[in-house]
Formats: structure tokens, C-alpha cells, sequence
């Protein structure tokens, strides 16, 4: 795995990401600064990781979306290459047109910071062949804008087509409005592109990969794109 | 020199200078100040700022240690944790701009106490914050709740640094002056701990940051001030919090300390560029020329008095390395952020300031901080009250009841609504969050972890000032030892009423002692800390609020210890005396609807008896959950063990010898649980014997509910349901 961290100003999960690919990887990835205009030669996973991009003051990612690396991002996104953001790095992407859809205010209009229940939709993509299809897993959120909305036709595309990969559940799997916790459109956490290479997601699966956080389930994201990118090379 | 408006007495005392101060500083410049100057002393001798007050009897605070790098008077206070690491921390109040301006007040005071901390070299790790509000019936209750709790999180959140812990309270003597404690923990090398004292001379003064604007300006002032019913005309002095801002500047400033660029360094807080240019100044013996032309203003026309006074949040003052000051300047620039060379050191040992090529202000710089008045104010200690006896307070209803309804109360229910708004898992360092006795945070990669805590019991303080002050310490220290920490050191935030009347001088005189002799006792000395008085409004003072903030280390972060039962059919253990103590209890408060009588006895040799043997315990691996007593006693203490395991207890009664309900909610100080497996109980309580630490078995985990011989068993379900209810729902608008 040879990843890229792309570092916006305002931008804070970027170590906690870091982190969390190392250990499971084993490769340390590279911080890439928001104003070059290329990705490292060599890059095969591209991360866009959470924090508050210039502060999220106007809509949350649109100023990232805007900055000199992202031509880059979208050009090897263009080509096929992975691309995952989390969190602020969702609505980045979804600002910068590569993810359908916006974030908006939590329905209850609060922050949320707690450990929730994700169940994975598929297994058979390299976001999720950590996991098995059906899977519930526990990962914190952490934010105040993750209510994902998109129009009626797109929902209904990104539906069809088997493009959301997480959503908000109880513990024992059960998808309700009682555990979306942001009142998101069809309790999606996260969702990829038509072509399957760009995931966006609100939770922090980055948080739970070591034992001493209480759950390691997040590690099965990183384990599977290790794996997929192992087999790729 | 220029002088703009005619200095008045009126304008004298509109500064809120006493005749008698403006009086010294006649003497001491020799002749009348500029309008400039007259700012000038008046954001020095503030009590926020000089602490006139209670400078003599700060100085009785024990500060020093083996581990101590930093006592009192920089920044932030530092302690060493071997390996080369250091701990950086510092607890501020924030009170009456959060009353004036909740979310703003509040998040002002987040971004203060992270500066001050990054300000010498620490990458904050954790935050922690003390929050008192009035009764929840009062008209502003809720709005303020909603304010500050957004406005913690707000800034803590965007920031990226995890809020940990802390406290939530709420009592009619707050209503007119909430309380906002927000305490900043950071981790540094050891040997790169930056400080304020400017060395050289003509070496130029670099500021960094935001552009000053005209927000905040007598914000100090402001602070130090009563509140009355004009108070919200004061917003203009409440400061604009921008965590943006802040997080750039964190990442610059650690680039260029890393870098080697940086001589001295220090954050423009209470008094902005007049406390920060002079602290430079003063400390490194040295005299100091502002140029005010050359600073950066977010607003056109800003006059020198204004620019020395303003608040404007996110800017730090520097002197570099002139050889570094390019490749400082690129450093600043790729963050976007404002660097300009404001002045120069000088060997005068005078402060000037420039402004449109006329001199504003020239003043003795040593003697702007040195001769600031100090006062030793008439104190008058509070009177004893009676120590109430249990056998003459009639239970009003069944223990079960009492649990349940008590568990739900305001100050102990569940602050879940509160600590999900802040981002509490950010760095993937929290390895016991929100919630338990402490928090604990692992140390980089490990194994080093520490527990982090913030406590003080206002009633208790109240009630008898030198108990109060020294059971504040005593149960940060306690909270540390629960999970397994070695208690290091604390940080003190004393907020307290007006210190002209001699009844809060004595609470004030009074807490300190107490806090003094624990800390002394318990070898955990202060390193830091803030005094924040004048909270009152309209003549009530609040209650005498010292709050603590302490730092403990755990060698190795796997063997900590939280509260969550962990299996069934552990013996249950009570570390410590029990004598039914219902003085100014929760229980008394709360179910009897008395606030009333002597609070506990606070036994320093016992607690560091009982608490070193529990810590034991933990280290050894025998103690398998660990929960310090205090609010709501042992009963409530069963509770929250069994409600974050879900696995409950069977309790045997009373022992015969105390009133039953005395026994279950007394609390008495330099008490545990604990529970060990079945086989380790007789074992233990041999060993507890031979260490002379009271310890008796009071019964074993297990079932669904906590049921104690002889009376109806409370459900875990029950017991929860009561604990979650009662913040979101007053918060939602349904209860009082």
C-alpha cells in the first residue's frame, strides 16, 4: 500500500489515520499539503481524512473541494484509482462532485461524538471485504454535519445500483430511524461512486483499530484495502 | 507625549482603578498618564491580571517536587514524566464572558487555555473542563447549558484535541454567575519547553496570529468586575473565538519551535498585547518598543489605546532568532497566517509604544507587573455549623426509592447529553472516556498513559472552607488512584465572590489552607492555576468554587482500572472507614430537602493509606473494577458500577451499629470499591488487615439488579432509565 493523506488547514484526523494504516498496512503513508498540484508517483489509495477543512465556516468541504490537490485527486479518481475520505473527507468529496449528494446539519442539530452500530451492506468491493456481507460493526462518529441527502432520483440510483456499503443500525443490525443518529436519507453512512473506486463515509473506523479503544472493529476497512492492493500489485 | 481624552476621576474609575491606586501610579510614572497608559495600568493591576488579592496567599501553595520542571507564574505549569517526556496543564475560568455570551465566552475560554499550553512547546492532548450552573428553574438555565456545552465543543472539536472529562453542576447560587473552567493538557520534550522571558537586546519582536480587532477590549477589566442587571450591555468585551485560526497557529508555532527558530514566546490573552509585550519584557530584564504601525488590524482607524486593550483572540507574541526570522516568516506564511515585526527589545527597561509616529505610552516596565498594588484584605473565617447526627434525620422513603430518585437528581444524573458534543476520541488515545473517576490517556504510542481529572464539592466549601479545600484535592487525588494512577500534580482554579467583603476573603483565606495541607500531605503540588473573583451579581455570591485539576501517570497503561463490574460473583470490598456522614450530603439535600450541617471530615493520612494500597491492588492485577466514593456515597457508587457493566450486586444490610440510610449514602472521605475475583477475597482482606486499611466484603456482583438484603431490589433497566432521563429532557423543554 503506498497511501496519501491529503492535508487540508483545519484538517485534525490526519495522525489518527496515519496511524491506523501503518498498523495495519505496515506501510507509513504520506502527508500530501493541500496546495501541490500532484499526488505522490505510486500512490494507490488516496485518503481524505476528517478535521475541519478552513474551518467548515461556509458549507462544510466546499473550500477544500476547490484547492490545487484536488484537480490532482480527481484526475487519478478519473482513472480508476481508490479514494477514501472520512468524515470531513466525505463531504469533501461530495463538495468536490466526486461523491453524490451533501451533508447537512444533524437532525437534531447537535454534534454527535459516540460509538454507533454500522451494518455492512456488501462484501465484494475493497472498502468492505474486510467484512461479510450483513456484518454489524461499532465505530465512533464524531460530527455535526453528517444528515446525507441527495434527490429523490439519486438516492433511488445509488439504491439500485448497491452503492451504499454502510448504514446506521442498532447492535443487532436492525435499520430504523430510532438509530440514525443524523437522520441521514436511507440511514447511509457511506456510500461509494457509480464506479465503485470513491468512498465517502461519516464514521471513524480509523478510532477502532487497537484493543485498548475497547473495539477493534474498524480494522477490517483497512485490512481489506491492504488485502485488495496486496493482490492488485 | 499625546494625550487624547482629559484623564477624569471619573474616567480614572471607569478603568476601575481605586483613587488610591491611581494615586500610586502618579507616583510611580512621576506625572499624569495618557489616556494609552491609563489603558495600560488598568489591564496590568485588574485583580484577573495582578491578582492583588490573593497574592500572599498564593504563595502558600506547596509548588515544588522532583517532577516539577515548571511551578507557578509561566504559562502553564510542567511536570516530568521520564523517558525525556514532559506534561504541560493549566485550568482557566472563563466565567463572566460565558455568562454575557455562552457559546462565545465559552469557546474564548477553550482557546486561552490551549494557547497557553502550546504556547510552550506542548501538543495539547486532552482537554477537561469544570461547568457550574444555577438552579435549573432559573430563566437563564438552559439557554446557557445549551450555550456553553456548544461552545466548549465548538472550539475543542474543530481544534482536534479530545475533551476527556469533567464536571456539570448546577445550583441556585450560580443563577446570575455560571462558572466556566477549561483546563488544556499538552505533551512535550522535556528539554524544549519554550517560556516568556525575551533575552538580547535589539532583538526584534515578531506578532503572530490573527489581525487585532477591536473585540475584547477591558475584557480583564470586565472580569474583574461584579456582575448587576446592566451585565449583558457588556457583550462588546466578550471576545470572538476562531478555532481555525487557533489550529494553524498550533501547527506553526510547533514548526517553529521544532525548527529552532524561537527564543521566547508568549500568547496574547487577558490584556492582549500590553500583557504579553510587558511579561516578555519584564522577565527577561529587558525594556521593550512597540510600533504600532506595524501591527496587523482586522479594522481601520484602531487608536493605540484600543490596539493595547483589544482581546482579539489567536496571537502570540515572539522573539526569534534573527539568523531563523526567513524561514520563521516562510513558516507562518504556508499557514496563512499574519507575521510582522511589531518592535525591539531594548536595555532601558522601559516599555514605549509608538502609534502614528507619536510615543503613546512610556512606562518602567519591572514596575507595570512589580508595583502593582497588592492588598492583604480583612478576612473573617466562616462559622462551624453543627455536625448533623443521623440518627435525627428520618429516612422520608425506602433505600431503593431514594436510589432511584437520587441517581436521576440534576447534579448526579447522567451528563451523557453533554459529553457526546464533544469530540472525546479524536488522537485514538482515550482509553477511558467520559464518564468514569478519570480519564485516561495513552502517552503517544504507550506504554505511559495518564489519568486526568477535574473535582471540588462547592457545598463542602460552604460549609466549612479549609474541609472543602483540602476534600477537593483529596478526591482529585482519589479519582487518579481509582484507575490506577500515580497522583503528580495539580492545577487550581479558584473562583470565589468579591474579596472585599471579608466573609468570601475568609473562604477564600480558608480553602486555600485546606487545599494547601492536602497537597502538602499528599505530595501533589500545584503547578498552575487561575483565581477568578468578583463572581457575584447584585451583591450573592457564588458558592466558593476552588476547582482542581489534577495529572496522574500510569508507568504502564494496561494495568488501569475502571468501574465497570467486570464478571459475576466477584466479592465486593469497601476500602476505608464508613460512619454514616450525612452533613451537606446529596442525600440530605436531595431526598430531605436539607442543605445543611458540617460536611466530612477530610483524614489526609488515611487517604494516602487507603489510596496507595487500592493502587496496589490495581498494579498488582487483583482488583478487577475500581470506584472511588464520593457524591451519593456507597449506594450511588453500587450503582454506577452496575449500570456501566449491566451485571448488579447482592449487598448485605447495614451492619447494625449505623442508621441504614446513613450507612448507604453517607459520605464519608478515603473510601473505595472494589471487587476481586471470589478465590483473591479472603486473601485480600488479610492482606488489607495487615496494611491496617479498612476493608470489609459488602457482598458480591451478579443478577440484574443492585439488592440489598432485606429491601426491594432496584433493576439495572430501572436504575438507567432514571440516570438518562432527566439532561435531555430539560434540555428538550419538558422538565424543570
Amino acid at each position: 500500500m503506498k497511501a496519501a493523506i491529503l492535508v487540508f488547514p483545519g484538517i485534525n484526523r490526519e495522525r489518527d489515520m496515519a496511524r491506523a494504516l501503518k498498523l495495519i498496512s505496515g506501510h507509513e503513508p504520506q502527508m500530501v499539503w493541500h496546495a501541490e498540484t500532484s499526488l505522490p508517483a505510486g500512490t494507490d489509495l488516496v485518503v481524505v481524512p476528517g478535521g475541519f477543512s478552513y474551518g467548515d465556516y461556509l458549507r462544510c468541504g466546499a473550500i477544500a473541494a476547490r484547492a490545487p490537490v484536488m484537480d490532482a485527486v480527481r484526475d487519478y479518481a478519473a482513472k480508476g484509482g481508490l479514494v477514501l475520505g472520512v468524515c470531513n473527507g466525505f463531504q469533501i468529496l461530495c463538495e468536490s462532485g466526486l461523491l453524490p449528494g451533501v451533508l447537512m446539519r444533524n437532525a437534531r442539530l447537535k454534534f454527535i461524538c459516540k460509538d454507533v452500530h454500522l451494518r455492512v451492506e456488501r462484501s465484494d468491493t475493497p472498502f468492505t471485504r474486510g467484512y461479510n456481507a450483513g456484518q454489524v460493526i461499532r465505530v465512533p462518529v464524531a460530527h455535526g454535519e453528517g444528515n446525507y441527502e441527495a434527490d429523490e432520483e439519486t438516492i433511488k440510483r445509488v439504491e439500485g445500483e448497491g452503492r451504499v456499503l454502510y448504514r446506521y443500525c442498532s447492535a443487532d443490525g436492525v435499520v430504523d430511524e430510532a438509530n440514525n443518529i443524523n437522520g441521514a436519507a436511507h440511514s447511509i453512512a457511506g456510500l461509494v461512486n457509480d464506479k465503485g473506486n470513491v468512498l465517502g463515509m461519516m464514521p471513524h473506523p480509523e478510532n477502532h483499530v487497537e484493543d485498548i479503544m475497547g473495539c477493534t472493529d474498524g480494522r477490517g476497512l483497512f485490512a481489506g484495502l491492504t488485502a485488495h492492493l496486496d493482490q492488485a500489485a | 507625549m499625546k494625550n487624547e481624552p482629559k484623564i477624569t476621576p471619573e474616567l480614572v474609575a471607569a478603568h476601575g482603578l481605586k483613587p488610591d491606586e491611581y494615586e500610586r501610579i502618579l507616583k510611580l510614572i512621576g506625572r499624569e498618564p495618557t489616556f494609552t497608559e491609563l489603558g495600560i495600568f488598568s489591564a496590568m493591576w485588574n485583580e484577573h491580571c495582578s491578582y492583588k488579592s490573593s497574592r500572599i496567599h498564593l504563595r502558600g501553595l506547596p509548588t515544588k517536587a522532583p517532577w516539577v520542571i515548571q511551578g507557578p507564574g509561566e504559562n502553564a505549569g510542567v511536570i516530568d514524566i521520564g523517558d525525556g517526556q514532559a506534561v504541560v496543564f493549566k485550568m482557566e475560568s472563563h466565567n463572566h464572558p460565558s455568562y454575557i455570551e455562552p457559546y462565545q465566552g465559552a469557546t474564548t475560554g477553550v482557546g486561552g487555555i490551549l494557547r497557553d499550553v502550546f504556547t510552550m512547546g506542548a501538543r495539547p492532548i486532552a482537554c477537561l473542563n469544570a461547568l457550574s450552573f444555577g438552579a435549573p428553574e432559573h430563566a437563564r438555565t438552559r439557554h446557557l447549558v445549551s450555550g456553553v456545552v456548544a461552545g466548549v465543543g465548538g472550539y475543542g472539536n474543530s481544534f482536534g484535541v479530545p475533551t476527556v472529562g469533567g464536571q456539570v453542576r448546577f445550583h441556585t447560587r450560580y443563577d446570575g454567575n455560571i462558572l466556566v473552567n477549561a483546563m488544556a493538557v499538552g505533551l512535550a520534550d522535556a528539554d524544549k519547553i519554550f517560556y516568556a522571558a525575551a533575552s538580547g537586546v535589539n532583538m526584534p519582536i515578531v506578532y503572530l496570529g490573527s489581525k487585532t480587532g477591536r473585540d475584547g477590549i477591558h475584557g480583564a477589566s470586565m472580569a474583574s468586575a461584579e456582575f448587576d442587571d446592566k451585565s449583558e450591555e457588556k457583550r462588546p468585551t466578550v471576545q470572538v473565538g476562531d478555532p481555525f485560526a487557533e489550529k494553524l497557529l498550533l501547527e506553526a508555532c510547533l514548526e517553529i519551535m521544532e525548527k529552532g527558530c524561537v527564543i521566547a514566546i508568549q500568547d496574547m490573552g487577558a490584556a492582549g498585547l500590553t500583557c504579553s509585550a510587558v511579561e516578555m519584557g519584564a522577565k527577561g530584564d529587558l525594556g521593550v518598543d512597540l510600533d504600532l504601525d506595524a501591527v496587523p488590524t482586522r479594522e481601520m482607524g484602531m487608536s493605540a489605546y484600543e490596539m493595547m486593550l483589544s482581546e482579539s483572540q489567536e496571537r502570540m507574541l515572539m522573539v526569534l532568532k534573527p539568523e531563523k526570522e526567513k524561514e520563521a516568516e516562510a513558516i507562518f506564511k504556508k499557514w496563512g497566517l499574519d507575521f510582522a515585526v511589531v518592535g525591539y527589545t531594548t536595555p532601558s527597561k522601559r516599555f514605549v509604544v509608538k502609534h502614528g509616529g507619536d510615543v503613546m505610552a512610556d512606562l518602567p516596565i519591572k514596575e507595570l507587573g512589580d508595583e502593582a498594588p497588592l492588598y492583604d484584605r480583612p478576612h473573617v473565617p466562616s462559622a462551624a455549623l453543627p455536625v448533623v447526627h443521623a440518627r435525627e434525620v428520618p429516612a422520608p422513603m425506602a433505600l431503593g426509592a431514594a436510589l432511584e430518585k437520587l441517581i436521576g437528581t440534576p447534579d448526579m444524573c447522567s451528563k451523557r447529553w453533554v459529553w457526546e458534543q464533544y469530540d472525546h476520541v479524536i488522537l485514538g488515545n482515550t482509553m477511558q472516556r467520559p464518564g468514569g473517576d478519570a480519564a485516561v490517556v495513552r502517552v503517544q504510542d504507550g506504554p505511559k498513559g495518564l489519568a486526568l481529572t477535574v473535582d471540588v464539592t462547592p457545598r463542602y466549601c460552604e460549609a466549612d472552607p479549609f474541609e472543602g479545600g483540602k476534600q477537593a484535592v483529596a478526591e482529585a487525588w482519589r479519582n487518579i488512584t481509582a484507575v490506577g494512577g500515580k497522583p503528580l500534580a495539580i492545577t487550581d482554579n479558584l473562583n470565589f465572590g468579591n474579596p472585599e467583603r471579608p466573609e468570601i476573603m475568609g473562604q477564600f483565606v480558608g480553602c486555600l489552607k485546606g487545599i494547601s495541607e492536602a497537597c502538602r500531605t499528599l505530595d501533589f503540588p500545584v503547578v498552575s492555576g487561575n483565581v477568578s473573583l468578583y463572581n457575584e451579581t447584585n451583591g450573592r455570591a457564588i458558592l466558593p468554587t476552588p476547582s482542581i485539576g489534577g495529572v496522574g501517570l500510569l508507568d504502564d497503561f494496561t494495568k488501569s482500572a475502571s468501574l465497570a463490574f467486570k464478571a459475576e460473583g466477584e466479592a465486593i470490598l469497601l476500602v476505608g472507614e464508613t460512619h454514616g456522614w450525612l452533613g451537606q450530603s446529596v442525600y440530605l439535600r436531595d431526598i430531605c430537602g436539607r442543605e445543611e450541617g458540617a460536611p466530612p471530615p477530610v483524614d489526609l493520612t488515611a487517604e494516602k493509606r487507603n489510596g496507595d494500597c487500592v493502587r496496589g491492588m490495581i498494579h498488582a492485577g487483583t482488583a478487577t473494577a475500581v470506584h472511588d466514593l464520593s457524591d451519593g456515597g456507597l449506594l450511588i457508587a453500587l450503582a454506577e458500577m452496575a449500570m456501566a457493566s449491566g451485571i448488579g450486586a447482592k449487598l448485605l444490610a447495614a451492619p447494625t451499629s449505623l442508621v441504614s440510610q446513613a450507612y448507604w449514602f453517607g459520605e464519608d472521605q478515603a473510601r473505595y470499591l472494589v471487587t476481586v475475583p471470589e478465590t483473591e477475597a479472603g486473601r485480600v482482606l488479610a492482606k488489607m488487615r495487615g496494611c491496617e486499611v479498612p476493608c470489609v466484603r459488602i457482598g458480591t456482583t451478579g443478577g440484574d439488579a443492585i439488592a440489598i438484603a432485606g429491601e426491594a431490589p432496584v433493576t439495572i433497566d430501572a436504575l438507567r432509565k432514571s440516570f438518562e432521563r432527566w439532561l435531555p429532557e430539560y434540555m428538550g423543554g419538558k422538565a424543570a
